[in-house]
């Protein structure tokens, strides 16, 4: 593995039996002692403790006032930057001039700057595209001595707290830059799981001893990437590269939530992003195909790549992630198929290992999330 | 007790052969999800794929270690695909095998052997 980067936290992770794959570039604990089951189970009955420290940590420093470099971030994307208040964070997709995502990401309103959290695969492109487009008004700081952190669960709130007080007022999706004892925190209460929970932000001289303070509480366990792929399928949340690409519109892939009124046609800054023609008449007239999610009949999973089939056998699409869900107790996935067969319900069929088996359209989140809003 | 290079354990029970995979190979494959069995009495050859495992990570072939005819099949994994993670080497055997000829599993390693192999 030597052509792949180490995370600052490598030592802890072999520490802690963490089994290393390469993912992404970088040497990753895809699962601890637990295994991907327990770990996937103890997040969502306690808080799991994950280390994402390969995804790209950005600041947008503005030249010429906050709001130029609001405006100019936001023609990037199909969203709202400016409507977000101080203290507030939001997701979302850099776009390309086909209406296809080039990334998907979490911004927040840091009062005087942006910050920007981008995937640790498109970081390098991220970064570049940035400094394409918004070197007039912005300065673009990749920030590469923090480590990121993510602690996720019903148990989240009262660990962290212990260390930092200050994050129990938090709600979803507020940041904040708060004083520890492991330098300056900046945390935001969201995640990738479905679950209440935190990402923080943590000087790499502070993150050893920051995770080993979570660590060593009782309700805390190291979570690896197998466990955090399966809780984000839970929870209905895409994975950039296999739910979403560059082939695939925000409105196809059932984002559409993603893209606030002000830039739909008819708001205040109506259009304006790459791939705006495609994307304002799908959100008009409906996408031709649309992500849902699905449910296998039988017990064995249906994975990335599995051809889906109506029931006379037409071919129309395929599945783009997909495996067991623990919480669910059940196979769960998601995929694409023509909008027609979109309805929830709807009977499909699964080409599993030379067999055609029944699966269903059905609503996402499989797995009810419990933001604290 | 024989052992294959693809991590399966292989039993002598009277003229049958009991077939499951080791506690080495269940470890690696994680929690197991589902499992798919062959029907039984099948004639299968060296090298099929007869069984499908699903961990939570990936799915995993189960090759028949060599001719023969399946004559039993375990219902349980069925059920509870988790008994591969519990009792690799004893609940949760996957299939028997009637063979011509049991002289065909001294080509097998035994345990000294495959403990070498997985080190």
């Amino acid at each position: 593995m030597s052509d792949l980067k180490r995370l600052p936290l490598h030592d802890l992770h072999v520490g802690l039996g963490g089994k290393m794959v390469p993912f992404a570039g970088y040497e990753m604990p895809v699962q601890y002692g637990l295994g991907v089951m327990k770990e996937h189970l103890h997040t969502r009955a306690a808080a799991g403790l994950f280390d994402v420290s390969h995804m790209g940590q950005v600041i947008l420093r503005p030249k010429a006032g906050y709001e130029a470099t609001a405006l100019d971030f936001e023609r990037l994307m199909p969203v709202d930057v400016l409507g977000v208040a101080p203290g507030r964070q939001r997701y979302g997709l850099f776009t390309n001039d086909a209406g296809g995502i080039l990334d998907d990401l979490m911004f927040a309103n840091r009062g005087d700057h942006l910050f920007v959290v981008v995937n640790a695969a498109c970081k390098e492109a991220d970064l570049a595209h940035m400094q394409a487009h918004l070197s007039g008004t912005t300065e673009v700081i990749a920030v590469t001595d923090r480590c990121l952190l993510a602690l996720q669960g019903p148990a989240a709130e009262a660990a962290l707290a212990r260390l930092v007080p200050a994050v129990a007022a938090m709600r979803f999706m507020d940041v904040a830059q708060l004083a520890s004892p492991f330098g300056e925190l900046w945390i935001s209460r969201s995640g990738y799981t479905g679950e209440d929970g935190y990402e923080i932000s943590v000087p790499d001289a502070g993150a050893e001893a920051l995770a080993q303070a979570l660590l060593d509480m009782p309700e805390v366990e190291a979570i690896g990437l197998g466990a955090r792929d399966s809780l984000r399928l839970e929870a209905g949340l895409c994975l950039y590269g296999h739910d979403i690409d560059t082939t695939t519109s925000p409105v196809e892939a059932a984002l559409t939530w993603a893209i606030q009124k002000a830039r739909r046609s008819g708001g205040a800054r109506e259009g304006g992003f790459p791939g705006a023609a495609r994307i304002l008449r799908e959100l008009a007239e409906g996408p031709e195909r649309l992500r849902v999610g699905l449910r296998p009949e039988g017990r064995a999973p249906m994975r990335e790549g599995v051809a889906l089939h109506a029931p006379d056998g037409t071919p129309l699409g395929q599945i783009t992630s997909g495996g067991f869900g623990p919480s669910v107790e059940a196979p769960v996935a998601m995929g694409y198929v023509p909008r027609a067969f979109a309805g929830i319900g709807t009977a499909l069929a699964g080409d599993l290992r030379g067999k055609r088996l029944p699966v269903a359209v059905a609503a996402m989140p499989f797995q009810p999330t419990t933001y604290k809003r | 007790m024989k052992y294959t290079k693809e991590h399966e354990w292989l039993r002598v029970e009277g003229d049958l052969v009991v077939v499951g995979i080791t506690a080495h190979a269940a470890e690696a494959l994680g929690d197991v999800v589902f499992v798919e069995l062959p029907e039984p009495e099948t004639q299968v050859g060296a090298g099929d794929e007869v069984c499908v495992i699903e961990s939570v990570k990936a799915a995993s072939d189960i090759l028949a270690p060599v001719d023969g005819e399946i004559v039993a099949v375990n219902e349980a994994l069925s059920d509870n695909p988790g008994l591969v993670n519990e009792d690799p080497l004893g609940a949760a055997w996957f299939f028997k095998m009637k063979l011509d000829d049991l002289s065909v599993l001294d080509d097998f390693m035994d345990e000294d052997e495959y403990n070498e192999l997985i080190g």
